[in-house]
């Protein structure tokens, strides 16, 4: 029993120093811009770049659409997958992998080249036309996160039996979906939408190569200028995951423990 | 709804169950299906609009060939020391007598560390492991010089040591329901039968877990190929694997060929399909053992 113990910590605590001293080493990293003593000088000239305010609001903005495009793509068809065409739910699964398949570099070449201002669907021909491929582009990539946890929110209530209660009070499918089921899984929704905002607040392959002034771009090109704001960034960005998936766990305490029918 | 007959209503319903998919569909087929279906088409096509194989034929250069090697090595260098570290630690926090409160705040930093990727994490190792990195100071200070003994942040060991900041957690969010699989009656049953500790991990304990150790190993690999970010905010294009050079032909057709910048991605897409479905494969027949 003993030695298993000591493994089992010696195990965690090499596991823990190799994932803190990182942190601690960019912490202490920002906080000595100047010499000689600690000081937030660089979170104060990170937070006073305009470019840090517009880049960041930028992404937000794009977080946001991605979030609402996302959950409009994605629930009406788990539900109908779910209740009505059963049969099509293999080619939806796979469909949804195909991002994790895809590297984003390949799947954003494959929009430049496709897109491009000859083409039929010219996006990339005008600013507000790539703001739109970029959003696709990001509902793209958290299109396995956001599916899944739509499909878990779903499984967890009875479908069926809202549906039937919901057409015989003479309610239409977009009221059902809009009123009914979408508040019984926004537990779900939620921490799809969490997930897609973690995703794609730093991003930088897609955004880069659309030639958009997001956060990742600005991130990158920080870090090629200046010595001690990019440890700040690092800092900041990691405070916006852990924000982003603090929130998860903590409406995970609120989803509803009915099951569905099994009938 | 009342005076509608039966008949229409099985054909409403039916217009609305596909005008609910519909979105889906149109979005997967324009955003998934045909960008990835022309790029693989634009790989069998010279700059005369006829069909070639030339473009494949000229991913076997030098610089191509090396590229992918290195990216090969890296992403496997990676998976399958993440894939064991992880596995260790999974081990550690679920059966290793731990503390209860350790595996919820191991399982919560995982989702964060997991997500924790691009631009931020490469700043986070050049202040740590760079040459002005603290640690790379401290080391300095008490008489161990990191880059004189060989060590850089910036090339093969440098990026697959960062890379593992993303890919333990996700080793450990994978693997932990298959370590919960492992049931205790199982390990009471061996000890009854006199299996040692080693014995009951030789023979029990780790072919279970195989399967699923496997399976997450592809997924790691796959993870770490299509990797950029991170990377390229690290070493800038000094370091050549093929992301950073797709990167650069995209940006500036640095092969100075449509076609060629096709087939790379192709190639990439062969590597990483073959990584999933390794993995599928793999954890459909794992999933036997979770039940």
């Amino acid at each position: 029993m003993k030695p298993n113990k000591f493994w089992s910590w010696l195990v965690f605590g090499l596991g823990a120093a190799y994932f803190i001293i990182p942190l601690v080493a960019t912490f202490m990293f920002s906080l000595s811009m100047r010499r000689g003593y600690y000081s937030f000088d660089s979170y104060a000239s990170v937070f006073s770049d305009p470019r840090f305010q517009a880049t960041f609001g930028y992404s937000a903005v794009i977080g946001l659409f991605s979030i609402v495009v996302g959950i409009l793509v994605v629930v009406p068809a788990v539900y109908f997958v779910r209740l009505r065409l059963p049969w099509l739910r293999p080619a939806v699964e796979f469909i949804t992998l195909m991002p994790l398949i895809i590297p984003a570099i390949v799947l954003v070449y494959g929009y430049i080249r496709l897109y491009n201002s000859s083409s039929i669907i010219p996006f990339t021909g005008s600013a507000l036309g790539t703001d739109i491929l970029l959003t696709c582009a990001y509902v793209t990539l958290a299109l396995p996160y956001m599916y899944r946890a739509v499909d878990t929110g779903m499984r967890t209530i009875d479908i069926q039996t809202l549906t039937e209660a919901a057409q015989i009070a003479g309610a239409n499918t977009a009221q059902i979906i809009g009123r009914i089921i979408l508040p019984n899984i926004l537990v779900a929704v939620l921490s799809g939408a969490f997930l897609t905002f973690a995703i794609v607040i730093g991003e930088f392959t897609i955004a880069s190569l659309l030639n958009r002034p997001a956060f990742g771009p600005y991130l990158q090109n920080i870090g090629a200028n200046r010595a001690y704001e990019p440890a700040a960034l690092a800092i900041i960005s990691f405070i916006i995951t852990w924000g982003a998936m603090g929130m998860i766990n903590v409406l995970g305490r609120f989803a509803p423990r009915t099951s569905a029918r099994t009938d | 709804m009342t005076d509608t007959t039966a008949g229409q209503r099985t054909r409403r319903r039916l217009s609305f169950e596909w005008l609910g998919v519909a979105p889906f569909i149109i979005f997967a087929v324009l955003f998934l299906m045909l960008p990835t279906l022309y790029l693989v088409g634009a790989a069998f096509i010279g700059r005369d609009g006829q069909f070639t194989l030339e473009n494949i034929a000229g991913l076997f250069t030098d610089q191509i060939i090396a590229a992918y090697w290195i990216s090969i090595r890296i992403s496997g260098a990676s998976a399958i020391l993440g894939a064991l570290v992880g596995l260790a630690i999974a081990l550690a926090i679920i059966r290793g007598r731990l503390p209860e409160g350790l595996r919820a705040a191991v399982m919560t930093f995982s989702g964060v560390a997991s997500n924790f990727a691009g631009v931020p994490l490469a700043f986070a190792f050049i202040s740590t492991l760079g040459r002005l990195g603290l640690v790379t100071v401290i080391l300095k200070f008490i008489g161990i010089d990191l880059y004189k003994s060989g060590f850089n942040l910036l090339s093969f060991w440098g990026l697959t040591l960062t890379y593992l900041y993303f890919q333990i957690p996700l080793m450990i969010l994978i693997i932990a329901p298959a370590v919960d699989g492992l049931k205790k009656e199982w390990s009471e049953a061996a000890a009854i039968l006199g299996a040692s500790p080693w014995q009951f991990w030789r023979y029990v304990g780790l072919p279970i877990l195989w399967p699923s150790f496997l399976g997450t190993l592809s997924l790691l690999f796959a993870n770490a190929f299509g990797a950029i970010a991170t990377a390229y905010a690290l070493t800038g294009s000094s370091l050549n694997i093929v992301p950073i050079l797709l990167y650069a032909q995209i940006r500036g057709d640095a092969l100075q060929n449509p076609g060629l910048g096709a087939a790379l991605a192709l190639g990439m897409i062969l590597i990483t399909a073959t990584a999933n479905i390794i993995y599928l494969v793999i954890s459909a027949r794992a999933e036997r053992w979770m039940k």
